[in-house]
C-alpha cells in the first residue's frame, strides 16, 4: 500500500497514531520501505533493510494489541552506517570495512530498538564521517533532495550536497524516507546536513549519548545525535537515546531528563547571546538578514538578546583540523587487513599494511590521517597538537564566561546554503569553513541544535543554531521550539517519496 | 617552514599508507598549504594555559577486572579476511 499521508507525519504524530491504532505499525513500514526505493537517485541508504524493518514492525504491532507500547514503537528510523548493527553490513562509508558485519551492536542503535524503533536501512556518509558534504564516500556521494529554484536554474542545475558528515540520514529525513534518523557530529556533521536539507539536527552534550560501537573518527569530539523533521521529535529521540554506559568511559553517570516535557514554549526572560565574531568575513547578507530575524523572534517571544563576545572563534577551525586528524590517525591505526575488511596482500606484514591501507582509504580519509600523523610526530607534537590543545582550552573557556551571563548563543549554523556536488574540491580548506559556525560548540562539547529557519533566495533551507550550557539541552530545545514555531518553516524538497520530483 | 616530499614519504611510512612516487609531490604542495593555515595558531599566546584532551569532566572510571563476554571467537574471526585453525594469519614476520 501506498500511502503518502503516512509519510508526511512527525515522529510524534506517528507514535500518537499508532497508539490510536489509525495505523499499524507493517502498513507504516511498508510505506517507508516503498519510500527508500523511491529515493533510490539520491543515493541515502548503503544498505536498506526492508525485511529487518517488516519483522521488528511485526513486533510493534504485537506489543501494541496487547497495550504494552514501547516510547519508540514502530517509528521507521534510518541509521548513519557509522553505527555497528549486528549482523547487517558497516561501512563507515569505508572501502577499507569490505564485508564487515559487526558481532554487536552500538549501545546507541540498541537503545533505540529496545524502544520499539524499527530500521529501515544504513544510511551514507563521508568516509568515516570526514567531510562536509558526503562527497568522499565510497559508495559515492548523496544528493540533497532540493534544488535551486527554477527560474534560478538557468545554466545550472547541478545536483546539490546534502552537506556531510550525516548526509545520507539528512537526506533521508528531508525526502520522507525516514521518519527521523542517527546522525553522528565531531565538527558539524549532523548540524550543517540538518541546515542544508531544511531539518532539525542535535549535538547533545559530550558524554550525554555513547559512542560504544559508533566507529571512531576523533573520540574526543565524536557526539551521536538525533536528526529530525520538528524540535519536538528531536527530543522525543534523543531521550531514547541518552544514558550513561559502563562501555564509554567518557559517557557521562547524570539522569536523563524527559526533553519533551521542557517544549513549554515559555522563553520569557532567557538571556540569548548574540556573539559578535560570529559576523564572519564573507558571510553572506541572507544569513546575516536571517541571524537577525532569528534575534527578532526570540525577542517577540520575551527573550533578551545579550551582545556577547567569544574571542577565540577565529582560531577553532585550525584548532579542530589539527585535534581531529591526531585522533583519527590514531583511531585509524586498527584497519590494517588483518581482523576485519579489506586485505591486500604483500610479501611482509608491513608491505600488506601498507597497500591494504592505499587501497582502503580515500583521499581526504588519507589526507587527515597523513596530517594527524605528522602533528603527533616527534619535533612537530608540542608545536601543532599541544598548541591546539591549549587554545581548545581557552575556546571553552569563551563559552563559560558567555554563559555566566546568558542562557544560550544564537548563532547561523552554516556560511552558506548547499552547494553543488564537485564544488569546493580542489581547496581542503575552502571545505572546512563550511564547520566555522559549528566547530566552537565541538571543541567545547556543548549541547547545539540546527532549526530551519528561512529561506535562501535560490529557494535553498538555511538554519539557525542555539548553543547551551553542557548537558542543559532542555534550554537548548525549548529555545529552539520557539524558534521553529516563529519561523513557520513549511517548504518541502522538490524531490519527496510519495510526492515525485 | 617546508615540507618535501622527502618527509611526506617518512610520514606516510609511519602512518603505514603506501604512496606512489608520483603521488609524493602533489600531496606535499597539499598538505603544506594546510599546516601553514594551522600556523595562524601560532599568534594565540597560550603561556600557562593547560592542554586540554577532553571535555568529560571526570577521570576515567574504575571498575572490577572481571570478565564481561563471553567467549565469541568465531563470531570475531568470522569478520577477518584470512583465519586458520581458530587464528588470525597474517604474512610471516619470523624468518
Amino acid at each position: 500500500m501506498k500511502d503518502p499521508s503516512l509519510l508526511a507525519l512527525t515522529l510524534a504524530q506517528a507514535r500518537d497514531g499508532l497508539a490510536r491504532k489509525s495505523f499499524s505499525a507493517r502498513e507504516l513500514a511498508r510505506a517507508y520501505n516503498e519510500a527508500v526505493s523511491e529515493i533510490e537517485p539520491l543515493n541515502a541508504y548503503i544498505t536498506p533493510t526492508p525485511e529487518r524493518a517488516l519483522a521488528m514492525a511485526e513486533a510493534t504491532d504485537q506489543r501494541l494489541a496487547r497495550d504494552e507500547a514501547l516510547p519508540l514503537d514502530g517509528i521507521p528510523i534510518a541509521v548513519k552506517d557509522l553505527y555497528c548493527t549486528k549482523g547487517v553490513l558497516t561501512t563507515a562509508a569505508s572501502h577499507i570495512l569490505d564485508g564487515f558485519h559487526p558481532p554487536y551492536e552500538s549501545t546507541v542503535t540498541d537503545k533505540l530498538w529496545q524502544s520499539g524503533a524499527v530500521m529501515l536501512g544504513k544510511a551514507n556518509l563521508d568516509e568515516f564521517a570526514m567531510g562536509s558534504s558526503n562527497t568522499t564516500s565510497y559508495y559515492g556521494p548523496v544528493e540533497n533532495p532540493w534544488r535551486h529554484r527554477p527560474e534560478r536554474q538557468i545554466g545550472d542545475n547541478r545536483p546539490l550536497v546534502p552537506g556531510g558528515s550525516s548526509g545520507g540520514s539528512a537526506a533521508a529525513v528531508a525526502a520522507r524516507a525516514a521518519l527521523a534518523a542517527t546522525g553522528t557530529d565531531t565538527g558539524g556533521s549532523i548540524r550543517q546536513p540538518a541546515s542544508f536539507c531544511g531539518i532539525v539536527g542535535l549535538k547533545p552534550t559530550y558524554g550525554r549519548c555513547s559512542r560504544w560501537g559508533v566507529v571512531a573518527y576523533a573520540s574526543s569530539l565524536d557526539h551521536p545525535g538525533p536528526m529530525t523533521r520538528t524540535v519536538r521529535d528531536a527530543a522525543i529521540l534523543l531521550r531514547a537515546m541518552s544514558g550513561h554506559d559502563p562501555r564509554d568511559s567518557t559517557s557521562a553517570p547524570v539522569a536523563v531528563p524527559n526533553f519533551e516535557a521542557a517544549l513549554t514554549g515559555d522563553i520569557r526572560g532567557l538571556r540569548i547571546g548574540i556573539p559578535r565574531e560570529y559576523r564572519a568575513d564573507g558571510m553572506s547578507g541572507e544569513i546575516e538578514t536571517l541571524w537577525q530575524q532569528g534575534v527578532e523572534w526570540l525577542r517577540a517571544a520575551g527573550a533578551e538578546p545579550v551582545d556577547i563576545s567569544l574571542p577565540m572563534t577565529k582560531y577553532a577551525l585550525p584548532t579542530y583540523y589539527i585535534i581531529a586528524p591526531a585522533e583519527a590517525s590514531s583511531n585509524l591505526a586498527r584497519y590494517d587487513g588483518v581482523r576485519f575488511g579489506l586485505r591486500v596482500e604483500g610479501n611482509s606484514l608491513d608491505e600488506m599494511y601498507e597497500l591494504t591501507r592505499a587501497a582502503g582509504f580515500g583521499a581526504e580519509v588519507r589526507r587527515r590521517v597523513l596530517i594527524g600523523t605528522y602533528v603527533l610526530s616527534a619535533g612537530y607534537y608540542d608545536a601543532y597538537y599541544l598548541k591546539a590543545q591549549r587554545v581548545r582550552t581557552l575556546i571553552t573557556r569563551d563559552f563559560v564566561t558567555a554563559f555566566e551571563r546568558v542562557d544560550c548563543i544564537l548563532a547561523p549554523t552554516a556560511p552558506s546554503a548547499a552547494f553543488a556536488i564537485g564544488e569546493k574540491t580542489d581547496d581542503p580548506i575552502a571545505m572546512y569553513l563550511n564547520d566555522v559556525f559549528t566547530v566552537p560548540p565541538s571543541l567545547a562539547g556543548l549541547p547545539a541544535i540546527s532549526v530551519p529557519a528561512g529561506l535562501s533566495g535560490d529557494g535553498l533551507p538555511l538554519g539557525l543554531q542555539i548553543i547551551g550550557r553542557a548537558f542543559d539541552e532542555e534550554t537548548v530545545l525549548r529555545a529552539a521550539e520557539v524558534l521553529e514555531s516563529a519561523a513557520q518553516f513549511r517548504h518541502l524538497p522538490s524531490f519527496v517519496a510519495g510526492g515525485g520530483r | 617552514m617546508a615540507l618535501d616530499k622527502a618527509t611526506v614519504a617518512q610520514i606516510a611510512a609511519l602512518a603505514r599508507i603506501r604512496l606512489s612516487e608520483a603521488e609524493l609531490e602533489p600531496l606535499a604542495d597539499e598538505l603544506l598549504h594546510i599546516l601553514t593555515w594551522m600556523e595562524q595558531l601560532n599568534e594565540v599566546d597560550t603561556s600557562g594555559v593547560a592542554p586540554m584532551a577532553s571535555v568529560a569532566a571526570t577521570g576515567l572510571p574504575m571498575r572490577e577486572d572481571l570478565v564481561t563476554d563471553r567467549s565469541c571467537r568465531d563470531e570475531i574471526l568470522a569478520n577477518a579476511p584470512r583465519t586458520a585453525r581458530g587464528f588470525f594469519v597474517v604474512p610471516k614476520v619470523v624468518e
